[in-house]
């Protein structure tokens, strides 16, 4: 907002901020405020929900199953990702774009669709299955799904993008000649990569690390799906809660934990990066 | 110590593009070499040869005798300053210093006492502490030499360094540069498309176009004996004179250009150029005189001013004359009078002021 900008303007600007907000707050806060409240008054008024955190030991579960998944993922698709971002950065002209055109394809395929087509592929009379058991390299299918690798496997397939997007921004303001300079200097490659390339993408990590941890906290289709309730995250643990055993008061605590945790999580990570710029504000 | 360059029969390609084309060259140990050339010339792809970043897709490159054309960077100990520096940006100035250093295990210790050498010898003892970011550019470009120089290597190459700073900056790091290379004895090898700038600072000046050596030479010998049009128009200002000779004899021969009779000496040992064949001469702006009357002696043109340009310390005059459009440069502080569009001078030159010149063409 510029300085000289007369009162009128600003006035203008700011209804037209607040309409949306408005919307927000009656469609969005509010109802949401309401399910949160919930965690507190059913089915009796008091912290008895939260007080399962600690004592039940199906719930700890389910929330240490979730950490697991969320970090393995997160640090499956950083790496996939860094590869992909460097490789999209370093290829010369037009092999770069189309690496890049091809991770934004992905996004263009609903997160339904993708769990059935790793269903298709992994199930034990999958395309998989069926063709390693056809050269005779194993007697019986390999168990692929309804565990935690196809549950990872699905995840970090769908937050690739998630993690290469930021990197590839990341990376494509790092000087080229930084890593030829240490090399020049006697650096060896795997040194130099180290010493300087690693340090001066660590930004880039860190953004797509924080952005990929928090996507995965919440997936909800793709260990349903993959997971076929052998292996629970806490969402489908949460929609089970509320759809299934009516439990609304222990789904809403749930819902509640993870939505501070996250907040409890940027809080932290602002103290070592700039969160505007992770988000893209800045 | 310092060590000799030399290249044999060295070529890159990419694809169908020659972007050097079967180079030999000897760059002796301590010398400062200018490979100098238009952009795209392919100098910028020889010294990145020379340091290692390129693979030469023919030939082979020697460091002190030592076959290095498959030797990765790292292994030459060479110094090299980029075009635009290249300092890491996370560190600062006395870590980027201290990096070849740490990289090669030099203690602690010394490391310190190194990096503070060096800041000395640029000039930046106070400036250990600040990121590259926080200084100008010629102080980054300092902090690079210093970078490149601290680990003592063989041969110190510099890519377009001194080319995005202003002019006076630019006069200021080039002395450092040149007292820095007396002073240390290390082999430079130094790129550029700035002719000013390889005249003033090499031992030895390599001129390159399409990717091929035209001439070298020392600075004085190049300016003043440019054997194609292209090394007399490149390096400095030029006229161009075409002429049919005349006569022959031992030591100069006449020729005839747009009706005028003129006469060229011949440097000892030049072979004389065929009777009724054409010639191609190159003479350089300064050497003209400008006169109000004929010299007997010399070869004159008539001339008629129609452009001057007050240079400061000389006249650029423009002239047309039966030879075509010439310049000449003469000296603003010698009293004369001022030259003006529109008058009718003759333009004097001596026997021996032109160069005949190679049919490049």
């Amino acid at each position: 907002m510029t300085a000289d900008m007369d009162a009128q303007t600003r006035r203008v600007y700011l209804v037209l901020l607040l309409a949306p907000l408005v919307v927000l707050a009656f469609v969005y806060l509010y109802p949401l405020s309401r399910v949160l409240w919930l965690s507190v008054t059913v089915p009796t008024p008091g912290f008895g929900n939260y007080e399962r955190l600690l004592t039940s030991s199906a719930i700890q579960g389910v929330i240490w199953t979730t950490v697991r998944i969320c970090v393995l993922t997160t640090m499956l698709a950083l790496v996939i990702g860094y590869a992909i971002a460097y490789a999209a950065v370093h290829l010369r002209g037009w092999r770069g774009e189309l690496l890049l055109f091809f991770v934004l394809l992905s996004f263009w395929l609903s997160v339904l669709i993708r769990a059935f087509a790793w269903l298709t592929l992994l199930q034990s009379r999958g395309v998989i299955n069926t063709w390693l058991m056809d050269f005779g390299l194993i007697d019986a299918p390999l168990a692929l799904i309804r565990n935690e690798f196809g549950v990872v496997l699905g995840m970090v397939h769908y937050m690739i993008p998630y993690a290469a997007l930021p990197l590839f921004a990341n990376m494509r303001g790092i000087d080229p000649r930084l890593v030829p300079a240490a090399r020049g200097l006697g650096a060896g490659p795997v040194q130099s990569f180290l010493k300087v390339y690693l340090p001066m993408s660590l930004p880039g990590l860190i953004s797509a690390g924080i952005l990929t941890f928090i996507f995965s906290l919440g997936f909800y289709v793709t260990p349903a799906l993959l997971g076929g309730g052998k292996t629970l995250m806490i969402s489908e643990y949460i929609a089970v809660q509320i759809n299934d055993t009516l439990n609304w008061g222990l789904g809403s605590m749930l819902a509640t934990t993870l939505l501070l945790s996250i907040f409890a999580l940027l809080a932290v990570m602002s103290i070592f990066v700039d969160l505007r710029k992770v988000f893209g504000v800045k | 110590m310092s060590a000799s360059i030399t290249l044999e029969h060295v070529t890159k390609s990419y694809g169908r593009h020659l972007a050097v084309d079967d180079v030999s060259l000897d760059i002796p140990a301590g010398r400062f070499v200018t490979l100098l050339g238009p952009s795209g010339s392919g100098k910028t792809t020889l010294l990145m040869m020379i340091a290692g970043f390129a693979r030469a897709t023919a030939g082979r490159i020697l460091a002190g005798g030592r076959d290095i054309t498959n030797e990765p960077p790292e292994r030459r100990e060479f110094g090299m300053v980029f075009q635009g520096y290249a300092l890491f940006p996370n560190m600062t100035v006395a870590e980027n210093l201290a990096f070849p250093l740490k990289i090669r295990g030099v203690a602690r210790e010394t490391v310190a006492q190194e990096v503070k050498r060096m800041l000395e010898l640029v000039h930046l003892q106070s400036l250990g502490g600040r990121y590259p970011r926080e200084l100008s550019g010629g102080q980054q470009q300092r902090v690079a030499l210093a970078r490149a120089l601290i680990f003592n290597p063989k041969v110190l190459l510099l890519d377009e360094s001194l080319s995005a700073l202003d002019k006076k900056l630019r006069a200021g790091l080039q002395e450092e540069l040149r007292d820095l290379h007396a002073r240390l004895g290390t082999t430079f090898v130094f790129v550029t498309h700035d002719q000013e700038e390889a005249l003033s600072m090499s031992d030895e000046i390599v001129i390159i176009n399409h990717g091929r050596i035209v001439q070298s030479g020392a600075p004085k010998a190049l300016y003043n004996g440019p054997r194609t049009r292209f090394v007399a128009d490149f390096l400095g200002r030029a006229n161009f004179i075409e002429g049919t000779v005349s006569s022959v004899s031992g030591q100069d021969f006449s020729y005839a250009a747009g009706g005028q009779s003129l006469r060229q000496a011949l440097p000892t040992g030049a072979p004389a150029p065929g009777l009724g064949g054409t010639v191609s001469l190159a003479l350089r702006p300064e050497k003209l005189q400008v006169l109000g009357e004929p010299v007997p002696a010399a070869n004159a043109v008539p001339a008629e001013i129609i452009r001057v340009t007050y240079e400061g310390a000389d006249y650029h005059i423009r002239a047309t004359t039966p030879l075509g459009p010439m310049q000449a440069i003469v000296p603003s502080g010698m009293g004369a009078a001022e030259p003006a569009p529109g008058d009718n001078v003759w333009l004097s030159w001596n026997e021996d002021a032109a160069v005949v010149l190679a049919d490049d063409r």
